[in-house]
């Protein structure tokens, strides 16, 4: 098997071997309605992930999605509360100003040659600030629209629903995956993950590339933070805190390399998947503290450090020899 | 100079200017459609800094550009790319993390319904690679091919980009002589087809081979633009060095050390999947030289006895004692030395000064617990630097932003700093000018005569043999055959190399 698909091998098998673990445990954990919510339940992580594997798979970092999510939130309930702007307007607005402001961070990233763990670490802080700024109070969504968006989902046989927004996100991991694997724009993802310097070079146009990557991540976030006042049906801007330490956890988990350059969006779906199933199965047992998911994702992250520290250095010594 | 209809790329005036050195002079260059034209010069004299310049890679401080008849100012070098320029530059021109193919079509993936077609880059970069007699798996990463491979497919690709000019700026410093003798074909046949080919290099004998004209610099200035055919070898090392070349290189000196007392024995000493057992003695004070084609298991060789891959069969002894050469910590402490032929890979630490990569060794012997003083590492860094004609413009630059060969000098220094008992040089003249390639010959003749023993692997062979006193030739991984004495000659080498036949793979 090819080297690069290792670490997405690693990633299914150990969700099949969880899944199974958790079955045989509660065999009612097999049914499609668990599956269902799997999926409405980490709609807005998953679809917030996807962003992050391309900033990851640049060699970036994206710190400022959980606030983007919180402030959307809190922006679509604040503009629906006040004025009488139908909620899609709305919707529209709000993914304009998230995905400019990602194309802010990027545009300051390359033309100031500032690192990205910092440029958005003051973009995560500015996003909750203006969130601050518009409300301090959690505010309920009551627009029939989105009673009516909640409404929707396709059945499964087994009672299982794929909700509008769990939809969503399988769809907006389909377009992440063409996106990265069939485009120019893909290829130069990866190229400016495997070394900036190299790839400008060979003539990847890296401010737009970069630029793109934010921007693409900002336009994410802002769709999570309207699946997540969807699901929510409120916004509050202390909302989603540390939701970005999560997706980058997923993408790692999910097989792609924190230094850039390798990787799958395929991958971070497991990711999401598999701290999904974490917190299912401790829903189930009831008596475990919800705490138990971060400590086992904890350990299934440096696990997987690990695994991709031990690949690399095998590459390298095989190429020695090559 | 004015641009007449001859000029596929005509240069003007081009100034560079980097904090503290100034790189280029006005310099003038003109590029005639159908013609290789040679770019030489010292180390450091400015001729990758020229090609960045025409790139596009680098913003000229001022002179002007013209293409074809018409202004051109390329910001970026995907700008010089759509004009029709391709460029193999002298650092990693590729990506290891991406697949052979994807390297070759980054940018301009052949596409179907706006989707990058796999299959179709596939299919077309094998047929590109075939060019090259290169048979491999393009769908593989990058990098688990040899930095030979990456070389070639670096050379495809820029080939292929270039539909007016391509500029090749060393590209055969990592390729051996068949792979040397393929490129030139398709240079050939691309000077037919009437682009211009700037050709960069240190070996003079390519010059000769291929080129047409010569354009020379030196410390940033241009010295003049000639036909190669009007150019006497002497006066072209003149017009490089600003002075005569006492001896360009020096004599041999086959008999050394045949009369003095083995100092170091290997028995038996060998790996499974690197290197078959091999037996080695070598005296105080002798050049002993390693010679086959690529693949042969000439690296491997040099890693075995540093220790950077451990031998599991065999013994080490020096002077009747065991060595411990398990790993390069060991090989270190028992005063061995490796100056490596990949330096980007395994040499230079780019951000730290030309000093500290120069005392980088010798501190690691001594342990960081015995810190060299700051003092002692100056002396050091300029005794070096002095010897071995460092182009830099002071001690503290860091390493990467000197010139490909003086890095490759710096890195010889680290290892002569160590004053080792055993030295091994795996291709140490590569990218060197000949000033400084005679300078380094010099220098290792009297390390020899200090009582270094010393193993030099080069695909030079008039270099091995001006300086060994034994050369073993090395196929499939295996040693295959030793000359002494009066056996030691090119010939002897190669028929000895060819004895072999077989083209190795890869
Ligand atoms: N980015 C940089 N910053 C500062 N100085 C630089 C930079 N790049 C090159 N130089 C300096 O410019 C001079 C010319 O370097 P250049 O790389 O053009 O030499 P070269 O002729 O290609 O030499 P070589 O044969 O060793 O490759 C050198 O003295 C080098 O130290
Ligand atoms: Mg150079």
């Amino acid at each position: 098997m090819n080297q690069r698909y290792l670490p997405l091998a690693a990633t299914i098998a150990i969700f099949l071997i969880a899944y199974a673990v958790c079955i045989a445990q509660y065999p009612n954990m097999l049914s499609t309605r668990v599956m269902g919510n799997l999926l409405t339940d980490n709609a807005f992580l998953g679809i917030a992930a996807v962003g992050m594997t391309f900033v990851i798979l640049s060699g970036g970092i994206d710190l400022s999605i959980g606030a983007v999510i919180a402030f959307t939130g809190v922006f679509l309930a604040v503009l629906l509360q006040s004025t009488a702007i139908h909620p899609l307007a709305a919707f529209v607005l709000a993914l304009v100003i998230t995905t400019a402001f990602g194309a802010l961070m990027g545009a300051i990233i390359h033309h100031l040659e500032m690192p990205p763990f910092i440029v958005t670490l003051a973009g995560m802080f500015l996003a909750r600030g203006m969130a601050f700024v518009l409300t301090i109070d959690s505010i309920p969504i009551r627009h029939p629209f989105y009673a009516t968006l909640k409404s929707l989902y396709y059945t499964l046989p087994g009672g299982g629903r794929i909700t509008l927004i769990g939809g969503l996100m399988l769809l907006v991991f389909a377009a992440g995956i063409l996106v990265a694997h069939r485009t120019r724009f893909g290829a130069n993802v990866y190229a400016l993950g495997g070394g900036a310097a190299t790839a400008q070079l060979m003539g990847v146009p890296t401010g737009r590339t970069t630029i793109l990557i934010y921007a693409l991540s900002g336009f994410l976030a802002g769709l999570s933070g309207i699946v997540f006042s969807l699901y929510t049906s409120a916004g509050y801007s202390l909302a989603t805190v540390g939701v970005e330490l999560d997706a980058i956890a997923a993408v790692v988990i999910g097989g792609t390399l924190l230094t850039g350059g390798s990787g799958f969006v395929a991958g971070t779906l497991v990711g999401i998947l598999i701290q999904g199933l974490i917190q299912t199965y401790i829903t189930f047992d009831g008596s475990l503290s919800s705490w138990w998911t971060k400590i086992l994702i904890g350990a299934l992250l440096f696990a997987f450090i690990l695994l991709q520290k031990g690949l690399i250095q095998f590459t390298g010594r095989r190429r020695r020899h090559a | 100079m004015q641009p007449d209809s001859s000029h596929v790329l005509s240069a003007t005036g081009i100034d560079k200017i980097f904090p503290g050195a100034r790189a280029l002079n006005r310099v003038d260059f003109s590029l005639h459609r159908g013609e290789v034209h040679a770019l030489l010069g010292e180390n450091g004299a400015g001729k990758s800094t020229l090609v960045k310049c025409l790139t596009g890679a680098y913003a000229r401080d001022g002179g002007r550009i013209v293409l074809d008849g018409a202004d051109i100012d390329p910001q970026s070098t995907l700008e010089a790319q759509n004009l029709g320029i391709g460029t193999v530059y002298q650092e990693v021109n590729l990506l290891a993390n991406l697949t052979v193919a994807e390297n070759l079509f980054l940018g301009r993936q052949p596409r179907r319904f706006g989707l990058v077609s796999a299959r179709k880059m596939n299919r077309r970069a094998k047929a590109l690679l075939a060019e090259y007699d290169l048979d491999i798996d393009v769908t593989a990463g990058l990098a688990a091919y040899s930095v030979a491979v990456q070389q070639v497919v670096a050379i495809a690709r820029a080939v292929d980009l270039s539909g007016k000019v391509l500029i090749l700026d060393e590209p055969t410093a990592s390729l051996d002589a068949h792979e040397v003798a393929m490129l030139f074909r398709i240079v050939r046949r691309l000077r037919e087809r009437g682009l211009g080919i700037v050709f960069i290099t240190h070996f003079l004998e390519q010059v000769y081979e291929i080129s047409d004209r010569i354009t020379v610099l030196r410390n940033g200035g241009l010295v003049g633009t000639r036909a190669t055919a009007d150019l006497p070898r002497r006066e072209l090392i003149a017009m490089m060095l600003g002075r005569e070349l006492v001896q360009e290189v020096a004599g041999g000196h086959g008999a050394r050390g045949e009369a003095g007392d083995v100092r170091f024995r290997f028995r038996g000493f060998g790996r499974k999947g690197h290197i078959q057992p091999f037996d080695l003695d070598i005296c105080a004070g002798e050049v002993v030289g390693i010679a086959g084609l690529l693949g042969s298991g000439r690296t491997e060789t040099a890693e075995i006895l540093f220790g950077a891959e451990r031998a599991d069969s065999g013994t080490a002894q020096a002077d009747g004692r065991a060595l411990d050469l398990s790993s390069p910590r060991a090989a270190i402490r028992e005063k061995f030395g490796f100056c490596p032929e990949d330096r980007k890979v395994d040499g230079i630490v780019g951000d730290l000064s030309v000093r500290e990569n120069i005392a980088l060794a010798l501190q690691a012997r001594r342990g960081w617990a015995r810190p060299i003083s700051r003092g002692e590492q100056d002396q050091l860094a300029d005794r070096y630097i002095k010897a071995l004609d460092i182009r830099t413009s002071d001690r503290e630059k860091p390493i990467r932003l000197l010139s490909g060969g003086n890095q490759q000098k710096a890195i010889l220094a680290r290892w002569l700093a160590t004053n080792p008992d055993f030295l091994i040089l795996d291709e140490p003249t590569r990218g060197i000018d000949v000033g400084a390639h005679a300078e380094i010959i010099r220098l290792i003749e009297s390390l020899c005569e200090k009582g270094m023993s010393l193993i030099v692997i080069s695909s030079e062979l008039e270099e091995l043999v001006a300086y060994s006193s034994r050369v073993i030739v090395l196929r499939d991984r295996a040693h295959v055959a030793e000359l002494t004495g009066s056996a030691v000659t090119t010939d002897g080498i190669v028929e000895a190399i060819a004895a072999s036949a077989g083209r190795v793979e890869a």
